[in-house]
C-alpha cells in the first residue's frame, strides 16, 4: 500500500527511525517526568526545555479506530484500519497509527497493541499489531 | 449582570444574503460572492457605502481553491468598497470565525458595519477533480505539515477518518447505537424537503441510511455533507447603527471562541473535540441558558459533529446525544428543539459555516416560510469539528 512519507525534523527524526533499532521513541520531559506527542523543543506541561527522545515498550491498547472504506487514491489497498493508539507508559499518551495483520473486523476498543515497524525508504513506520503475549 | 459588560452584545445581525445553492452552479464564485452580498446589504437597509469593514473566514489562501475561492481582498476592490477593517484566514474559531471577528472589530470601534461572507465552489471543481476535498492533505513530496505528517503516513485521507474515530469512542463509551446517530442525516433530509434550495429534497428513510454505504466505519456516505457551489454573506451592526435597519436586530448575545487543548485532530478530548472549550465559554459569557433555546443550527460536515455539539452546548446531557435524538421527534421542526432547519449541510448543501447562521436569522425574523419553527427569540448556532470550534448565541430584539 503507497503511503505519503513525512519530512524529518531535528525533533521528528527518532520517531520516525527509531524502527532501525526497533525501538519506539516518544518525547519525554527530564524535570516533570512527562511524555508527549507529537515531538516538540519545550514540553507542554512545565515547558521545560529539557527534553529528549525516549525509547517506550511500544505496547497499548486501541482507545479508537476507523474502517477505512474509500478507495482515496488508486493505491490503496481496501479495507484498512486507522487507530488511535494509547501507549501504556502514560494515560493519553496517544498517536494515530495502522493496525494491521488483524482482520479489521475483529479489532476492538481495549484491544491490545505492539508496535512493529514497517520500513520505506528512510522512514520507519510504526505500525500496531495484536499484542503477542 | 454579567451580559451588561460584554461586548458582543452591542453588535446585532441586520441583513442576510445567499446565492443560488448549485450542484454546480454556472455562476463564478465571483458572482455567487456578489449575488449574496448585494441581498445583504439591501436586506439590512443599508448601502454599499454603509459598508465600512469585511470579514471572511478562511478567507482566500491565494491559491484558487474552491474550499475559498473568494477573500476579503478580492471582494473590497470588486465592491468599491472603502473599509477601515478586514480580515480573514484559517487559522481561528472554525467556519464562523468570520463572524466572531466581525463582531469584535465592530466592539473594538473599527467600524459599524461588517459584511462578513463564504464563498465555496466544491460543486464546480469536483466536475474536474473528483476527489478535490477540503479536508485533506495538499501538501506536494515529503509532508512537513505541522499535524497531516502525523496523519498521512497512516493513510489518514480525509477529515472523515479523523470523525469516524470520535463517533467510534462515542458508541463505545455511551453505546450510541447507528440507528439514533441516522436521525442526524434523516432529520435534515426532512427538513430538506421544505427547503427550495436544498441539494436534497428526496425524502429518506432508516432503511436508506442502513444501506448506504460506509466510507469510514462507522461513518456512511449519508453521514457526510453534500458539496455545492454558493456564497452567503451576513451583515454586523453596532447596535445603536443597527435601529435605523429594517429587521429586528439580532444580537450576537454571546460568542464561544475557546481552545484549551491541542489544534489537534487525535490530542483532544475525543467526544468533547474545542467544542466543549468554546461551548462552555459560551454559556460563561450570557444569563441565558441551554434551555431558552429555541432553535440549533449545528455544523454537520459529518453527522457526528451534530451529535457532539449537541452536548457540548449542554442542549443534552454528555454520552446522551443518542438518547436525545432517537426516533427523531425531540429535534424535528415541530419538536422541543428544531435543528438544522434548512437541511443542514448534509441535506441543503456544504455552505460551510455562514449558511447556519443565515438560516439561524431566517427563523428568528419568520422568515423560513414551510420549514418555519414556532416563533422564538433565541437560537445558537456552532460550527466546526475536532480543534476548530466556534458558536453563538442569538437573541432577536
Ligand atoms: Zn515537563
Amino acid at each position: 500500500m503507497s503511503r505519503k512519507l513525512p519530512a524529518l525534523t531535528a525533533e521528528s527524526q527518532r520517531f520516525w527511525q527509531g524502527g532501525a533499532e526497533r525501538r519506539l521513541f516518544i518525547h519525554r520531559c527530564q524535570p516533570c517526568q512527562r511524555f508527549f506527542h507529537p515531538p516538540a523543543p519545550v514540553c507542554p506541561h512545565c515547558l521545560s526545555e529539557e527534553v529528549a527522545a525516549t525509547a517506550v515498550s511500544g505496547r497499548g491498547q486501541v482507545a479508537t479506530f476507523t474502517i477505512n472504506h474509500q478507495a482515496w487514491t488508486p493505491q490503496l489497498d481496501l479495507p484498512y484500519v486507522i487507530a488511535i493508539i494509547e501507549l501504556d507508559e502514560q494515560p493519553g499518551l496517544r498517536l494515530v497509527s495502522n493496525v494491521i495483520n488483524c482482520e479489521p473486523a475483529k479489532v476492538r476498543i481495549g484491544m491490545r497493541v505492539e508496535v512493529e515497524f514497517l520500513q520505506q525508504e528512510d522512514i520507519w513506520l510504526p505500525l500496531f499489531v495484536e499484542e503477542r503475549s | 449582570m454579567k451580559s451588561d459588560r460584554l461586548l458582543e452584545k452591542n453588535v446585532a445581525i441586520t441583513g442576510i444574503g445567499q446565492s443560488e445553492v448549485g450542484r454546480p452552479s454556472a455562476k463564478s464564485a465571483m458572482a455567487l460572492t456578489i449575488d449574496a452580498c448585494k441581498e445583504a446589504i439591501a436586506d439590512a437597509g443599508l448601502s454599499r457605502d454603509d459598508i465600512d469593514g469585511v470579514a471572511a473566514w478562511p478567507g482566500d489562501n491565494n491559491n484558487g481553491d474552491a474550499f475559498s475561492p473568494v477573500g476579503p481582498n478580492a471582494l473590497i476592490g470588486t465592491l468599491g468598497l472603502k473599509v477601515n477593517w478586514f480580515g480573514g484566514g484559517y487559522e481561528g474559531p472554525g467556519p464562523i470565525a468570520g463572524i466572531i471577528n466581525g463582531a469584535m472589530a465592530i466592539a473594538a470601534g473599527l467600524c459599524n458595519h461588517v459584511l462578513v461572507f463564504r464563498t465555496i465552489t466544491e460543486s464546480s471543481r469536483r466536475q474536474v477533480n473528483k476527489n478535490a476535498g477540503a479536508l485533506s492533505n495538499k501538501t506536494v513530496g515529503r509532508d512537513s505539515s505541522f499535524f497531516w505528517q502525523w496523519y498521512t503516513p497512516f493513510n489518514v485521507v480525509s477529515g472523515i477518518n479523523l470523525m469516524a474515530m470520535y463517533a467510534q469512542r462515542h458508541f463505545h463509551e455511551y453505546g450510541t447505537t447507528e440507528q439514533q446517530l441516522a436521525q442526524i442525516a434523516l432529520t435534515c433530509r426532512a427538513n430538506a424537503v421544505h427547503n427550495e434550495k436544498a441539494v436534497f429534497r428526496t425524502p429518506l428513510t432508516m432503511a436508506d441510511y442502513l444501506d448506504s454505504r460506509f466510507i469510514s466505519t462507522p461513518l456512511r456516505l449519508l453521514d457526510c455533507d453534500v458539496h455545492c457551489d454558493a456564497s452567503t454573506a451576513i451583515i454586523l451592526s453596532r447596535k445603536e447603527a443597527a435601529r435605523d435597519g429594517r429587521n429586528p436586530p439580532i444580537r450576537i448575545e454571546a460568542i464561544g471562541s475557546a481552545l484549551h487543548q491541542p489544534w489537534s485532530w487525535d490530542q483532544i478530548d475525543l467526544t468533547g473535540m474545542a467544542a466543549k472549550d468554546s461551548a462552555k465559554m459560551l454559556w460563561q459569557r450570557t444569563d441565558y441558558t441551554p434551555k431558552d433555546v429555541g432553535s440549533a443550527q449545528l455544523y454537520d460536515g459529518f453527522s457526528i459533529l451534530t451529535l457532539l455539539w449537541l452536548e457540548a452546548l449542554g442542549l443534552c446531557d454528555k454520552g446522551q446525544g443518542g438518547a436525545f435524538i432517537e426516533g427523531g421527534h425531540r429535534i424535528a421542526l415541530d419538536g422541543q428543539l428544531p435543528i438544522n432547519t434548512n437541511g443542514g449541510q448534509l441535506s441543503g448543501g456544504r455552505t460551510h459555516g455562514l449558511g447556519y447562521v443565515h438560516e439561524a436569522c431566517s427563523q428568528l425574523w419568520g422568515r423560513a416560510a414551510l420549514r418555519q419553527t414556532r416563533p422564538h427569540d433565541v437560537a445558537v448556532v456552532a460550527a466546526g469539528g475536532g480543534p476548530l470550534a466556534g458558536c453563538v448565541l442569538l437573541v432577536k430584539e
